[in-house]
């Protein structure tokens, strides 16, 4: 997948999980749960969601990789990558 | 499956438990004799919370200890000693007279753990109002609700939290007259209706001298959910000390020389008697992180604070457990020495876990906002069991009772009974009222009883154990969340006809919010139409509030005076049998 199209994956999977989230407005370097309202286990939810979405295995202690969207998508990314070698 | 116990011995303490015969000591102890290891306003003038955990230690040898340690969210640190925090609390406790605040007015506070909410707290306890803590993570609603309920007339916010919650609301407060901001770096220029807290702060004098205090005068207050109707407000007073101080010792098992860390929020009762009250009473050193839960960064403070004494909750610790105990394994956590859980029962495998991760079992322990401080408890120094809460406290006597046809109580002494949990009123930390609802108040008791609202057994050595909750309150996360608060809000929503939130087994929050909606004419379910109902009610409550799932249904079942039958929602969430439906409407599947 391409950068653009986890992007709009995450976001679709964010969504999901906080539907009254301006999407647009959210600064993709800065952790999400400093600008969204999400509790712990929509974090939970939001990482299951997005192991769904992508296949990608998601470890526990990557989590604080996923902690805002470049963070996703860069790691994201990258797991698929690796997979394809 | 049934589990061994965990059987402690002397090899076991790093250093000797406070409490070391469990027996000896519950035939010892007297509240009269725990009020005398504190000490009173000087000349008599009474017993203030704020003086027995600040104001005596820095006029003594721990004035220069340190009493806070603080980690902002982008790793900052600041500590903050005895001597400064009561002379920052005596600046609050001013600043507060010059704004003509008297004794008695509700102060709340709308923060996450930053050093001004124990400034706050501190000094609105030595002026003699009465401190009550919000939630963070609460959306408006149940905002406006408890400011209301408890006719706050100042408010100690920061200031994102307070344009996000509070500011829309101000016109629906008229009793909300001082909301005071802690403002952050690069936030420049007044809203409208608040003032600076950290300019008023500066300029008050830092000598301030407490008036006499009547144990009995009002301290805490802290809100609860009830199945129906408001919030409750669970009234504290001045007294409380003397339970959080014992309990501190006993359960917590707190020596002088402790680093603590309570993980729980401020905006629960947990985090102002544990948070904030208990450690610093003991005069221990407590840790303070701003920021949420993150296993990799949690063990990294237990190691880099050399934390003793860890108080946390079952739902961090079943994230740990997913997290793995790898993730612990390089982190030198040879400093912890007691690990203590509260919150919702805390299940076996966990108890276990700790020992295999971390090196030490976990020790549950039971209270709820009404009991005002730990009641039921595993201790250092007693075998656990677990899966079990433990023995009631020194000082405390628990049963297990059944009410009979005609509302009164009686008392089970047979082991492994199930019954409704209660306590014989009388401690220091007990609950003296709801807010404003004195026969909700008097509800709680029977002949002579308090009654928890919780089921438990007990079995034949003294050992209670959690079987669930009487009525339909959620308990989620460690958090009570009130269904009818859940309900009023979805049915705020055009489309929704009717509404019931119940708790739906979950493996890491125990329960989550889970909601039942049938629509009105007009609406067809539809995912589109699920995620907008959604996205008010996370809107209007805030995400730890709202449900986390909603499902659409025809039509709800209710009984034969139209109320909304949780129970049988939540029979048929489990596929239980759904018992005596006799009563109930016909209603179309």
């Amino acid at each position: 997948m391409k950068h653009d199209d986890l992007r709009q994956t995450v976001l679709r999977v964010l969504g999901e999980i906080a539907p009254e989230a301006d999407l647009e407005r959210l600064q993709p370097n800065v952790a999400f749960r400093q600008q969204l309202d999400l509790d712990s286990m929509d974090f939970l939810n939001f990482v299951i969601a997005l192991h769904e979405a992508t296949q990608v295995e998601i470890p526990e202690r990557d989590y604080w990789r996923l902690a805002s969207l470049d963070g996703c998508v860069e790691y994201l990314a990258q797991r698929l990558s690796a997979r394809q070698q | 499956m049934t589990w061994q116990p965990i059987i402690k011995s002397a090899h076991d303490w790093k250093v000797p438990p406070n409490l070391r015969d469990y027996e000896a000591t519950r035939r010892e102890f007297s509240w009269a004799q725990a009020r005398l290891a504190l000490e009173g306003l000087p000349s008599g003038r009474g017993l203030n919370i704020a003086h027995e955990a600040v104001d005596r230690h820095a006029a003594g040898p721990r004035a220069a200890r340190v009493a806070l340690r603080c980690i902002a969210q982008d790793g900052g640190r600041q500590e903050i000693t005895y001597a400064q925090l009561a002379e920052q609390s005596n600046r609050f406790a001013n600043v507060l007279r010059q704004l003509g605040v008297g004794k008695g007015e509700r102060v709340f506070a709308l923060t996450g753990r930053i050093p001004e909410l124990y400034v706050a707290a501190l000094g609105t306890l030595k002026h003699r109002c009465v401190f009550s803590p919000l939630f963070s993570a609460f959306g408006p609603e149940p905002i406006r609700t408890r400011l209301a309920l408890g006719e706050c007339r100042v408010l100690v916010a920061t200031e994102p939290l307070y344009q996000r919650k509070v500011a829309g609301l101000r016109e629906a407060l008229p009793s909300l007259e001082h909301v005071l901001l802690v403002r952050g770096r690069g936030q420049a220029g007044d809203l409208p209706g608040t003032r600076n807290l950290g300019e008023l702060l500066q300029e008050a004098s830092s000598h301030y001298t407490i008036e006499p205090t009547d144990p009995e005068d009002f301290a805490l207050l802290h809100f609860t959910s009830g199945t129906t109707g408001t919030p409750k407000g669970a009234i504290h007073v001045h007294e409380a000390v003397v339970a959080h101080h014992a309990t501190g010792r006993l359960a917590l098992d707190l020596h002088d020389e402790d680093v603590f860390w309570c993980t729980a929020d401020p905006g629960w009762v947990t985090g102002t008697s544990y948070g904030i009250i208990a450690p610093l009473v003991c005069g221990v050193t407590s840790i303070v992180d701003e920021s949420d839960f993150d296993a990799e960064r949690w063990y990294r403070l237990l190691q880099d604070e050399r934390v003793t004494v860890w108080y946390t909750a079952p739902t961090a610790i079943r994230m740990l457990m997913k997290a793995g105990a790898e993730t612990a394994r390089p982190h030198d956590l040879r400093s912890l020495r007691f690990l203590a859980s509260v919150g919702e029962p805390l299940n076996p495998e966990a108890v276990v876990w700790g020992r295999a991760a971390l090196g030490l079992p976990f020790h549950d322990n039971w209270w709820q906002t009404e009991t005002g401080g730990i009641m039921i408890a595993n201790y250092a120094a007693m075998d656990i069991r677990p899966g079990s809460m433990g023995k009631p406290l020194p000082g405390i006597e628990a049963a297990i009772v059944q009410q009979q046809a005609d509302g009164s109580v009686t008392e089970v002494t047979e082991p492994d009974v199930q019954g409704e949990l209660a306590l014989k009123p009388g401690w220091p930390s007990m609950f003296r009222g709801y807010w404003g609802a004195p026969e909700r108040y008097r509800a709680c008791f029977a002949n002579g009883w308090y009654l928890t609202g919780d089921l438990a057994r007990r079995d034949a050595d003294g050992y209670f154990w959690f079987v669930g909750r009487k009525d339909d309150v959620i308990k989620t996360s460690g958090h009570l969340i009130g269904p009818f608060e859940v309900e009023s809000v979805l049915m705020e929503h055009p489309a929704v006809a009717e509404a019931g939130a119940i708790g739906k087994p979950d493996p890491v929050a125990m329960e989550v919010v889970k909601a039942f909606v049938s629509l009105r004419a007009g609406y067809q379910p539809s995912d589109h139409l699920r995620r907008q109902i959604l996205a008010h009610a996370r809107t209007r409550l805030g995400a730890v509030a709202a449900p986390k799932e909603i499902e659409f249904l025809p039509s709800l079942p209710k009984n034969r005076a139209g109320k909304i039958m949780r129970r049988l929602l939540r029979a048929r969430e489990l596929g239980l049998p759904e018992g005596d439906t006799s009563t109930l409407e016909a209603s179309d599947h």
